[in-house]
C-alpha cells in the first residue's frame, strides 16, 4: 500500500486484472503459460474472439480453442494522452489469424504507430490476476 | 404495423441547469418530467406509460415511478441504449402508443457527472462477457472513439480540419444560448491547437460534461388533438446494435448504417427532405460517421460534406444541432440523446432560438449512437414531421 502522503502519480498504469469465468478459465490458465487462444468453430471454420464456448456466427457448440501465433497488424489505435500515468495507446490488432482484437501497443515509441504496422504478442502482468496479452511493433 | 402517425411528441423541457451540486438526481428526473408536463399541458396523472434508462436510479423503471407517484401506470419500458436510449424511447412509446397499450407516454433523463459522483454505469459491466478481455486496455469512451477517427481518416483521407469544422458549426449554434455550457464561437485553429487527448480527437472536439437532464411527453393522436400546442407527428423510427462480431471489427460505420434506413423506409421521405437534423455528437467524429451512415453524403464524404459551415443554421445545407448540441450547450450525465429530441422538436414548432431557427421547418431527424462507438452501440433514429 502506498502512504497517503505520497501525492504523485504511479509511474506506470495499473493493468485491470481480468474477470476470470468458468467459460474463459481455460483462456486465463493458458495465458500463464504465454500462450494466445482464440475460438474457432468446426462447424463453420470461422475464428473468434474474445472466446466463447459457441461460435457466434453460426451458434454451434463445436468450439475448439486454438493457439495464435502471436502475429499481426495494427487496425487502428489511439495515444491516450489523459492519462495521470503517462500515454498508453490502445489498438484494435489484427491477427494473423484473422480476429481483429482489442489490446494495447507497449514498450515502443508511439510515434512509429501506424495503420498496416506489423506487432507481435508480449505478455504483462495485471495488478493481482492473469497475465495480459499485448503487443509491440515489429 | 408502422408507427407512422400514430403518436406525438407534446412536450419537451431542457433542464436549464449545467451545474446542479444542491440536487439530487432523482430531483432533477422529476423536475424535467414536471417541466415536459407544464409544457404539453398535461399533469402526472395522465401519465400511463414511463420510460427511463440507465441514469434513473434505483430499480428499473419501480424506484422513479414510485418515487414521482406515477399510479396511473399501464407500460413501463427501461431499455438501456446509453446515451441514445431517449430517442429510442421515442419509438417504443410510439410501439405502444399505438398498441394500446398507454396513451400518455413521460421519458426522462438526469444525472449530475459534473457535480455528483459516479455516473449511471454500474456494476454490471465488471460481470460483462467481454469484460476481462477489454477492462485491462484502459479503454475510455475519448480513446474509443478516437480508433475510429484514426481508422476513417486512414480509409478515406478524412482531417482534423474537418473534424473542427462540426465543433465549430456547434459553436455558432450555442453562442446563441443562454444556457449553453460553451457559449463563445470558436475556429478550426482553436480545434486544432487545444490539448491532445486522444490521438487524433483534441480536447474540443469532445462534448462537453455537464449536468441536467431532460424529459418528453409522446401522445396519442387523441390526447395530442386536445392539446394547446403545436403537433410533432413520430412518423419514422428504428433501431439497431453494433458490436465487435467475434473480432470481424469494422470502425468505419456506425449503427446508423442499419437504423437510419428503416426510419427513412417506414417514414416514407430520403435524407434529402429533412430540413434540420439533431445527430448525437459525443465528438466530432460521432457526427461525420452517422452523417454518413445515415446517407446525408456517401461513405467516406463527411469530411468533406462537413467543411466549410455546411452545419451551421442559415449558412449550410444541412443545419444541425441549433442548441449547440453536446459538443457546446449540454450533454446531461454523459447522455445526450434526449436533447437531440427536444431542440428537433423546438424546430419542428417553430420556438428554436430567432438566430437558428430553419425556415419552414416540417421535417427533422434526431439521431443517436449510445455506448461506444469503438466496441459496442445502440444506434437509434427518429424522424419525425409538423403537422
Amino acid at each position: 500500500m502506498s502512504q497517503p502522503s505520497e501525492k504523485k502519480a504511479p509511474a506506470v498504469r495499473k493493468i485491470f486484472p481480468p474477470a476470470v469465468n468458468e467459460e474463459t478459465a481455460k483462456f486465463w490458465k493458458a495465458a500463464e503459460d504465454g500462450k494466445l487462444l482464440y475460438g474457432f468453430c468446426l462447424a463453420c471454420n470461422e475464428p473468434h474472439y474474445y472466446p466463447r464456448t459457441f461460435c457466434p456466427f453460426c451458434f454451434s457448440d463445436k468450439v475448439e480453442w486454438r493457439e495464435a501465433n502471436g502475429k499481426g497488424k495494427v487496425y487502428s489505435y489511439s495515444v491516450m494522452h489523459r492519462s495521470p500515468t503517462g500515454p498508453y495507446t490502445i489498438a484494435y490488432v489484427e491477427l494473423q489469424e484473422g480476429p481483429r482484437i482489442l489490446t494495447n501497443l507497449v514498450d515502443c515509441d508511439f510515434d512509429k504507430i501506424a495503420i498496416d504496422a506489423p506487432v507481435s504478442l508480449v505478455w504483462k502482468s495485471s495488478d493481482g490476476g492473469a497475465p495480459v496479452p499485448f503487443f509491440t511493433l515489429g | 404495423m408502422s408507427i407512422k402517425g400514430k403518436a406525438y411528441v407534446m412536450g419537451a423541457f431542457e433542464h436549464p441547469t449545467r451545474e446542479a451540486p444542491d440536487k439530487s438526481t432523482p430531483q432533477l428526473h422529476a423536475e424535467c418530467a414536471r417541466g415536459a408536463l407544464a409544457d404539453a399541458g398535461l399533469s402526472k396523472d395522465d401519465i400511463d406509460g414511463y420510460f427511463c434508462a440507465g441514469d434513473a436510479p434505483g430499480f428499473g423503471a419501480m424506484s422513479m415511478a414510485d418515487y414521482m407517484g406515477l399510479k396511473n401506470l399501464r407500460h413501463m419500458d427501461s431499455t438501456e441504449t446509453g446515451g441514445s436510449s431517449y430517442i429510442l424511447h421515442v419509438g417504443h412509446a410510439a410501439e405502444a402508443i399505438a398498441a394500446g397499450k398507454c396513451s400518455v407516454a413521460l421519458i426522462t433523463l438526469a444525472g449530475k457527472p459534473r457535480t455528483g459522483s459516479g455516473g449511471p454505469r454500474g456494476g454490471g459491466f465488471a460481470a460483462a462477457p467481454e469484460a476481462a478481455f477489454e477492462m485491462p486496455y484502459g479503454g475510455t469512451t475519448h480513446n474509443q472513439y478516437a480508433m475510429c477517427a484514426t481508422r476513417h481518416m486512414h480509409e478515406y483521407g478524412t482531417t482534423s480540419e474537418q473534424l473542427a469544422w462540426i465543433k465549430v458549426a456547434a459553436s455558432h449554434h450555442a453562442q446563441w444560448n443562454p444556457h449553453a455550457f460553451l457559449k463563445d464561437v470558436v475556429t478550426v485553429e482553436d480545434v486544432i491547437n487545444s490539448p491532445m487527448i486522444a490521438t487524433p480527437l483534441h480536447r474540443l472536439d469532445c462534448c462537453v460534461v455537464t449536468d441536467g437532464g431532460g424529459a418528453l411527453i409522446v401522445t396519442s393522436p387523441e390526447v395530442a388533438k386536445q392539446l394547446k400546442r403545436p403537433k410533432v407527428k413520430v412518423i419514422g423510427a428504428a433501431e439497431a446494435p453494433k458490436g465487435t462480431y467475434g473480432g470481424k471489427v469494422d470502425l468505419t460505420f456506425s449503427g446508423a448504417a442499419w437504423s437510419g434506413p428503416k426510419a427513412f423506409a417506414e417514414a416514407g421521405i430520403t435524407p434529402k427532405d429533412i430540413k434540420y437534423a439533431s445527430i448525437y455528437d459525443s465528438f466530432t467524429i460521432t457526427v461525420l460517421m452517422q452523417l454518413e451512415d445515415l446517407g446525408f453524403c456517401a461513405k467516406g464524404a463527411g469530411g468533406k460534406f462537413v467543411a466549410d459551415g455546411n452545419l451551421i443554421s442559415g449558412v449550410g445545407k444541412l443545419p444541425f444541432n441549433t442548441d449547440g448540441g453536446g459538443l457546446c450547450n449540454n450533454h446531461p450525465t454523459n447522455r445526450g440523446g434526449i436533447t437531440k429530441v427536444i431542440e428537433a422538436v423546438r424546430q419542428l414548432r417553430g420556438e428554436a432560438h430567432p438566430k437558428v431557427q430553419v425556415a419552414n421547418c416540417d421535417l427533422a431527424i434526431a439521431h443517436g449512437t449510445g455506448g461506444s462507438l469503438g466496441t459496442r452501440h445502440g444506434a437509434a433514429t427518429l424522424i419525425m414531421e409538423r403537422e
